[in-house]
Formats: structure tokens, sequence, C-alpha cells
């Protein structure tokens, strides 16, 4: 990328400088720290000069925005375009309650609904379910059949909004129902934008909301690929999702070395299945998370998007350009935020939605300030999503492509970081693939290794977290936090019992059957859950009748 | 002290948030204790159960979810139940402040927020463990 002579040069002059003028102060005053490292633990050099990046081709490692391997980012105009959909994840209670801060978050400004379901609904029971107990409406909404789904959309135009659905095993019956929705808004299939998370390998390092074994997940999600080709073609099929490998202590290298193993290993199974790479790679998308080391995390975009095309256009020979785009959603970490000062926690929101924004994303959802105490209150997510308004409208950053793109701290860091990864899915490889290495237990070892690590490194005072470890104040000031009414419960579960009073039994029943019989088999079974669906069969009868044939996954302890 | 403190840190309900157990976990073990993780949705019975068959002399809860105000309860009354109330009970994971003197009058020894270090749970157990 430099004339070699001028980098030689360069190089003998760093280290003259070194050796003289930075030594000389060091041996005098030292530095702040012994070692200086990103969260991955790569060295931080004190100075990035041409040399450290001296053996960069500009044109097949960078090239341009738009063009292969889109390290500079995925569409021609990026932000210039248009901004990110700001997409601020939401729900809470019942559907009613949901549906007006949906309203009042699109009166705000927000561009995309983002749906929270609560844990029953996320693991398929149903709200009258004893393992439910406690948990209806509390981190999401409660869906239980179609009703809900109605009142949750309601006098919102499914083919004007974007949504993205936080949901992962049961996928597959979320979608059918807001399919179902759509259909009785008269909004054709083929006009449904949006997401559903979708995302089971990650469900069982990180999350833990898996309901059935690998192999039959597995499959699921290649049935919606199949499906939604056909049918949904503007819909993202799964958002191969890093966040919560990283909220569960994973590094940076380590987020994005999970995350595209994951979407390797789905890629394999289509491939396998019979799908055409080029049919449904265009609808895959991403999820990462954006934490405190702003500068690793935008070079941690550029990396993860290089490395994916590389992935999709050399390993799976994919040819339309649109496959080898890593399109992805950000959310700032929720991890990182304190419970200590929670004011602070705006600042930090700030710096990483920066992060994000200077990464490239395609969406975003801030978190609010109070996360680290309960579910966000009507003026917190509102400043959260002002923050994202902020840094859109009023701060530049993105009035040109890839800003910091040149800096030779951040290539430097972009390479390291996709030369660890590749690593990692080297070694993952030659465990026999990403559903085997979580089998094995490897990668939730991983992550939990540097989980301890970096607690030890708090507790250490190595990691300074602002009014945790340092700068504390003796007393907190309360700040208000949003109450989930505890009869809300009892209301949705009297919903319940009257939606199954009123409804076709002998259809559900019939339904149910062809569930369960397609399942049994192989064909796909989105069809007979739509079906299912459509008559009022509830989420927790069609998992039930899918835990039944598939078998539910019992966690291995470590 | 006679034989080491042994601790059962439990995940009720179906909060699969476990970063925080895990490593408490860890520190626990690296401190000399002896630590039984149950795993992922644990109904207070199951909870209960395991406390009492591996006769532990704490049990360590851990819930982000929101739940806590009817799983703890639960799990109170079993150990009462089952004349296991010598077990001292500690929590952790996003409890706000106002549930804070309900879940201490049902017996819970200590809540543990967010921010904890791994070293002010280890003390509190060592200085309070009826071992």
């Amino acid at each position: 990328m430099f004339d070699l002579d001028q980098v030689k040069k360069i190089s003998e002059k760093k280290e003259e400088w070194n050796q003289t003028k930075v030594k000389k102060v060091v041996e005098r005053f030292g530095e702040r720290k012994e070692k200086f490292t990103t969260s991955s633990d790569i060295e931080v050099k004190n100075l990035y000069t041409p040399a450290e990046i001296a053996d960069m081709n500009y044109l097949k490692d960078l090239g341009f925005p738009g063009e292969f391997p889109f390290t500079r980012g995925v569409y021609p105009t990026m932000h210039r375009g248009r901004t990110w959909t700001m997409r601020q994840y939401a729900g809470f209670g019942t559907a009613e309650e949901s549906n007006k801060r949906y309203k009042y978050l699109l009166e705000q400004g927000q561009t995309g609904l983002s749906v929270a379901f609560d844990l029953p609904t996320q693991i398929g029971y149903d709200s009258d379910h004893d393992l439910a107990q406690g948990e209806v409406g509390k981190v999401g909404v409660a869906i239980d059949s179609l009703a809900d789904m109605e009142v949750l959309f309601d006098g919102i135009p499914l083919d004007k909004v974007s949504t993205s659905m936080t949901i992962n095993a049961p996928a597959a019956i979320l979608l059918c129902m807001y399919m179902a929705v759509a259909e009785k808004q008269g909004v054709s299939f083929d006009k449904l934008s949006g997401t559903i998370q979708n995302d089971i390998l990650k469900e069982y390092i990180a999350r833990g909301t898996y309901i059935f074994p690998p192999t039959p997940s597995l499959r699921i999600i290649t049935d919606i690929f199949e499906f939604c080709s056909k049918n949904l073609p503007r819909w993202n099929t799964i958002s191969i999702s890093g966040y919560h490998i990283r909220e569960a202590g994973a590094t940076a290298v380590q987020e994005v070395a999970f995350t595209l193993g994951n979407g390797i290993e789905y890629v394999e199974r289509a491939i396998k299945a019979g799908l055409d790479v080029d049919d449904f790679a265009p609808r895959l998308s991403f999820f990462f998370n954006a934490q405190m080391n702003l500068l690793e995390e935008v070079a941690k975009f550029r990396a993860a998007r290089r490395i994916w095309a590389k992935l999709m256009k050399e390993r799976f020979g994919a040819k339309n350009p649109k496959s080898m785009m890593l399109r992805f959603h950000t959310q700032t970490a929720g991890s990182a935020l304190t419970a200590q000062q929670p004011m602070n926690n705006i600042i930090r929101v700030t710096l990483q939605a920066l992060a994000a924004v200077l990464g490239g994303t395609q969406s975003l959802h801030t978190n609010s300030f109070d996360e680290a105490l309960g579910l966000p209150t009507e003026e917190s997510v509102r400043i959260a999503l002002r923050t994202q308004q902020i840094i859109a409208h009023e701060s530049g950053v993105i009035d040109t492509i890839d800003p910091l793109g040149g800096s030779y701290y951040v290539e430097a860091l972009t390479n390291q970081i996709e030369e660890e990864v590749m690593k990692y899915l080297k070694k993952i490889e030659e465990m026999g693939g990403m559903a085997k290495a979580i089998e094995a237990g490897f990668v939730q070892n991983e992550i939990q290794e540097s989980a301890y690590k970096y607690q030890r490194a708090v507790e250490a005072q190595k990691e300074i977290i602002v009014g945790v470890n340092q700068f504390i104040v003796d007393s907190e000031e309360e700040i208000e936090i949003l109450k989930v009414d505890p009869e809300l419960e009892v209301r949705q579960i009297q919903k319940l019992k009257e939606l199954k009073n009123n409804r076709d039994q002998a259809k559900v029943d019939a339904a149910l059957k062809a569930v369960r019989e397609a399942a049994q088999g192989t064909d796909n079974l989105i069809p007979p859950i739509y079906e299912a669906v459509k008559v009022y069969a509830t989420l927790g009868e069609i998992c039930g009748v899918l835990r039944e044939v598939f078998g539910e996954y019992q966690a291995a302890l470590i | 002290m006679g034989r080491k403190i042994k601790v059962l840190v439990a995940k009720p309900g179906l909060d699969g948030h476990d970063r925080g157990a895990k490593v408490v976990a860890r520190a626990l073990r690296d401190a000399g204790m002896e630590v039984v993780y149950t795993g992922l949705r644990q109904t207070p019975e199951q909870i209960v159960n395991a406390a009492i068959q591996e006769d532990v002399d704490v049990i360590g809860l851990s819930c982000l979810s929101g739940a806590h105000n009817t799983l703890f309860p639960k799990i109170m009354k079993l150990l009462k139940e089952k004349n296991a109330d010598d077990i001292m009970v500690i929590a952790g994971g996003i409890i706000p402040p106002d549930d804070h003197p309900g879940l201490k009058e049902i017996g819970i020894a200590k809540i543990f927020t967010p921010g904890t270090s791994t070293q002010d749970i280890i003390q509190f157990i060592k200085e309070n463990v009826k071992t």
C-alpha cells in the first residue's frame, strides 16, 4: 500500500524514536499499564505507522463500499444514502401494553419494530404452564396464540414497518403468526420485511432458550430458509447472533469466531438439504454486540465483513454478491451497564453506539440506562433512541463512509482480528464443525474462561469500571424503575382459557395432527404450522407436539 | 474449620443468563468451597431437593428475569416445610432495590446486585455460614 523504501525508513525512525525519546520518558515516569491490550488480548502498541500495515493491498483487502470484500461497508452509499434502522428492542406485559409502547416509539421516530417475547413464549410454553409462573410478561410480551399477535400489531401496517422478532426455538410458529396477521391486514407475504432471530446454535452456547436437540432444530431452520426463499423474499430468515455470545463473556475475537462458525454450520446444513447457496444466503443477517473498547469494536465489524465475504465466495462458491454481504444489527452491551451511578450508562451507550455506526451497522438498538436495574421506562428508552438520533443528525460521522478506514491502528487491528478469528475457525473445523465443538463444550469453556478472566481483572483493578471499582460515591440516587403488574399473568391465563373455549377444537386437533405428521416425516414444517396457527392452536400446543416428536435438549453441565 | 463449605448455585425459572452464576461458582471453588451448579430451568422443588440431597450449607440463587418475587418465596417456603431452613440462602441478579426488604423478610440472608465483587460474596459466606 505504501512505498516500501518509505516504510523501511519509517520503521527505522520508529525504532530510533522508541529507543531514544520514548525509553527515556518511560524510564522516568513509567506508563499507566505494564502492557496495553484490547478485550481480545491483542497487544496495543504505543504508535501505529504505515509499517504496521505495509503488506496490505488496498484493492484486495479493503476495496470499495458495496464491493467485495466489503471491508468498508456493504452498500455503495452506506449512511449517506439513509441512516441505519433505529430499532429499540421492546415488549413487556401483555400484547395491549406492548402495542402501546410500539406506537409510542414509532411516534418518536423509531424506524423499525423489535419485539421482545417473554421467556415462556421463547421456550414454547403457554402462560398457564407450571414453568411459566412468575415469568409471564416479564422480559417481553406474552404471546400464546394468534389472538395475542393480532392485538400486538393492531393498527400497525405490516407493509410499512419492518419487524425484528427475537425468537429462536419457536421461530417458525411466531413467523407463521406474523404471516397470519399480515393476511388479515390484506398484506401479501412478498411485502413483509423484517427478521426472525432463529439462531439456535447460540442458544446452546450462551443464551439458554433452546427447546429441541440440535439436529431437529437445524432442520426447522432449513425449512424456514426454504419456505421464505419462495414466499417471503424480503424476510431475513436468520440473524446469526454474536450478541449473546459476547454478553456471556466472550472477547471481540471470540464473538466473531463463534458467530461466523455458527453461520458456516447453517450454510452447510442448508446446502446439504439441497438448497443452492445463492437462493438463501442473501437473506442471512447477523447481530453483533458493541462493547466499550471503541476502536477494537470498529475493527471487529470491519474484520467480520471481510471474513464472511471471503468464506462465502471462496468456500461456498457463492456467485451473487448479496450472498457475500454481511449485513448486521447491533445492540449496545447490556453487560457493560452498571447499576451504580446509572446515568453514566447514557455515556457508555453513546460510545458503543458510535462504534456500531463507525463500523457500518445496518440497524441499531441502544440500551436504556436503567437496564441493570429493571426494564426500561418510557423516559429511559426515549433517551436511548435520542442517542442514535444525535449521532445520526448532529455528529457528522456518517457524512463519509467508513471514516476510520485507513487509520494505521484500525487497519492493523482489523487484520489482527481476522487472523485470530481464522485460527479459531480452523480449530473448530478440526473438531468437526460448530455443532460438534458445542457438543464437546469447547465453545462454552472458551467463553467462560474469558468471563472469569475479565471478572478477576475487574476485581484486581486492572480493568476500571467507573462508579463500580473506582470513582465510587457513597450514596446512590434512586431512580424510577418500570414495574410489570403481577396481575397481568392472571389476566393472560384467563384470556387463554376463553380462547380455548371459543375456538373450533376439531380444526385444532386436525391441524396439530398434520404438524405431527410433518415433523415425523421430511415435509417442510412451515405450511402445517401456518394452518395450525390460523385455527388458533396455541404456541404451547404446537411446541408440545414437536417436543413429543423431537425430544428436548438437555444441557451438559460444565 | 473442619470441612469445606458446600454451596449450591441455582438458576430458578426460565432465565438463561448464567454468566454471573458460573463466574461466582468458579470464584467460590477457587476460594476452597465445594460448589454444585444446578444448570438452567430449575423449579423451586428441584432446587430444594438438590440442596437437601447434597447437604449444602448455602444456596446461591441467580435470577435476572424478574420472576424472583414468585420463585424465591416458593423456595424459602419449601425449605421451611422440609426443615431445611438452616441452609443459608443468598441471591443475585437484577433485583430492584424496592424488592429487597420483602425478600429479606422471608429469610434471604443477602442480595448481591450487579457490580458485586466475588470477594464480597466469599467473605459474606465465610462470615455467616453455620458449619
